[in-house]
């Protein structure tokens, strides 16, 4: 059984950044925890909630897709390395794993995106079993756990009332990392700490069931009614995957981005002659519950959430989606549609 | 983060980049209207041309995009049938259609596609054909119109019925002529009350009302219809009425689009992709789509 102490979590990053991998970990910011790329002297925090998700590692924010040389009329298509980087996303929480199936899924399901793709390739994923869980967690729900393993390469669980991590390799990928972490991985032995206690609070099926034969519900504009549509939530969530494309350029040279984007901006289906399918923010918020729970589920055979409830830690007008699917299910009871 | 850690292997231009367009030149252009264009394009390479035509089915839509502008979505108004080039039309809407309208012959725009689903036109052999299309709407018609054409031994009839607000905002004219000259074509014209002009040949009326006059009978008859939304709205009864059944009644849809590939999530109606699932539905599949998201 490979360990360590837990106090030297920070010691496994700097020796795997030595070995030649970009280390991605949880780390104070000011006063809050987010992921980033280790560098030594940053503090790891395994005990609070990341405020980003990991997506950010593999989708990122913004990055380039398309470079032309501009020559007056004319152009001439310049080559794009879209940074691959060997990387490591370590003491992720679970649910950040559980959310690459549905990015994989997203990126592939027909036209394949080899620029995500590479760097999916590039990276070996190490969640950290949840031994705390808070009030906004709802992973169970959607099919999840705390102690999870789905999308893992392998797994660290705390040991010992906390004291310790096991880690536990389990794709080549995870036992090319046990060999690169060395000597900062001992052999030894030590009793895994219980995972949270996360109570099941809906059922996913029964809210797809509702969100289906209820396009027009009234229920819309009590669930939006809050909504700021600031699009903190679709940054936040690990498997919000919309994106915009935007040309920037200079005389001489244009660049073709991709950016995120969220479909909780009043923009985001706006057409050019000035037409908005989705004219209201209840419209857009539907939206977002419909393509997590209705859409994704319908076409892939997956839920599009992971229970991971970043969106309501960061929402600042207090929505929940976890709020929003209680209130769904409880919707469903009171009006048994014909379940499917 | 340092870009080059491990960059031998992301993609390049020699990778395969899902995103990357191929450059197009401008063998012609065209003016339909005051403000429409249509653009004749040509493969940079007979690989590219080849690749193209392989994929290629009636109905599909590409991204027509000019470095540092943008890029926007209109449906290939060119049939497979002819394969040296493609053609494209739009009106100028924007910045992006502002700079490609503004491309003279000889000059460069880029592409990708073809993308999205297509009229299931090998399903339409033997059958007779109604084309029901309205003003900029005509070029995804047009496409079919020619396909059909090109092929003409393998269909029944063909009636065509094009509307516009005026005679000035009719496209194609030239080869509205030319269906019109054909015998085994049956086309019938029509503009708004108070579009016409003075040698106005065609009909006056809207496209719904002309519609109910003229039809043919729905027997072994797929109809096709594209045009404003409004004119839909007012065409759809009409054809139900007449007895089109909505599953043999196509229309295409049109959302904002970015990506053109099914991941950039802008396009959906209800789970239904536009770039992927459509741009082509029956009305049968409309009818069943949550209509407040289109
Ligand atoms: S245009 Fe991007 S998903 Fe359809």
């Amino acid at each position: 059984m490979k360990i360590l102490d837990a106090s030297k979590l920070s010691d496994l990053a700097d020796t795997l950044a030595g070995a030649g991998y970009r280390v991605v970990v949880p780390v104070q910011d000011g006063d809050r925890v987010r992921y980033a790329e280790w560098s030594p002297g940053a503090t790891i925090r395994t005990d609070a909630f990341p405020v980003n998700s990991a997506k950010d590692f593999l989708f990122p924010r913004s990055e380039v897709i398309d470079r032309y040389q501009l020559d007056g009329d004319d152009f001439t298509p310049l080559e794009v390395r879209p940074p691959a980087p060997r990387t490591v996303l370590l003491a992720v929480r679970p649910c950040d794993a559980a959310s690459l199936a549905m990015l994989d899924t997203i990126f592939n399901w027909d036209y394949e995106d080899d620029l995500y793709n590479a760097r999916r390739a590039a990276t070996t994923v190490v969640p950290l079993v949840c031994t705390r869980a808070d009030a906004q967690c709802f992973c169970t729900s959607v099919g999840g756990a705390p102690d999870s393993s789905a999308g893992a390469d392998a797994l660290l669980h705390p040991a010992d009332g906390g004291s310790r991590l096991i880690l536990e390799p389990l794709t080549d990928k995870g036992k090319a990392l046990v060999e690169a972490a060395g000597g900062a991985l001992a052999d030894g032995k030590a009793a895994p700490d219980a995972p949270a206690d996360v109570p099941a609070r809906f059922d996913p099926d029964k809210v797809r069931a509702w969100l289906a034969d209820n396009f027009e519900a009234d229920l819309w504009d009590l669930l939006s009614y809050a909504c700021l549509g600031c699009g903190a939530c679709a940054y936040a969530c690990p498997t919000c995957h919309c994106f915009d494309m935007q040309d920037e350029a200079t005389r001489t040279e244009s660049v073709r981005l991709r950016n995120w984007d969220s479909c909780g901006f009043a923009l985001f289906t706006k057409h050019a002659g000035g037409h908005n399918p989705r004219p209201d923010q209840a419209a857009r918020w539907r939206n977002r519950v419909m393509h997590k729970f209705s859409y994704i589920p319908e076409r892939f055979d997956l839920v599009g959430c992971t229970g991971c409830g970043r969106c309501a830690r960061l929402c600042p007008a207090g929505m929940a989606m976890l709020e929003a699917c209680t209130r769904i299910e409880e919707e469903a009871r009171k009006a048994p549609a014909h379940e499917s | 983060m340092s870009p080059d850690t491990e960059s031998a292997a992301a993609p390049t231009r020699e990778h395969r980049n899902i995103y990357q367009p191929i450059p197009m030149t401008v063998a012609d252009r065209r003016d339909e209207t005051a403000d429409v264009r249509t653009l004749r394009l040509e493969f940079p390479g007979d690989a590219e041309r080849t690749r193209f035509f392989e994929a290629y089915r009636v109905g599909q839509f590409g991204l027509y995009g000019m470095p540092g502008q943008g890029e926007c979505v209109f449906c290939v108004a060119s049939p497979p049938t002819r394969t040296d080039a493609i053609e494209c039309t739009f009106r100028q809407a924007g910045r992006v259609t502002a700079a490609l309208r503004d491309r003279e012959v000889g000059q460069r725009i880029t592409f990708r596609g073809p993308y999205g689903n297509h009229f299931p036109i090998e399903q339409w052999k033997g059958k007779n054909l109604l084309f029901v299309a309205g003003g900029i709407a005509l070029p995804p018609l047009r496409a079919v119109i020619w396909n059909i054409l090109d092929r003409r031994d393998e269909f029944g009839k063909v009636a065509i019925l094009y509307g516009a607000r005026t005679v000035a905002d009719l496209v194609y004219k030239h080869e509205l002529a030319e269906w019109d000259a054909r015998d085994n074509v049956d086309l019938v014209q029509t503009v708004d009350p108070g579009g016409e002009t003075d040698d106005w040949r065609g009909k006056i009326g809207f496209v719904p009302a002309v519609l109910e006059e003229v039809a043919p009978k729905p027997a072994d008859t797929i109809a096709l219809v594209c045009g404003p939304p409004i004119m839909i709205k007012f065409t759809l009864p009409v054809l139900a009425k007449l007895g089109f059944p909505a599953a043999d009644t196509y229309t295409t849809l049109e959302n904002r689009m970015k990506c053109g590939v099914g991941k950039c999530g802008r396009c959906n109606v209800g789970h239904l992709y536009v770039c992927k699932d459509g741009p082509v539905f029956t009305v049968e599949q409309l009818k069943a789509m949550p209509h407040a998201d289109m």
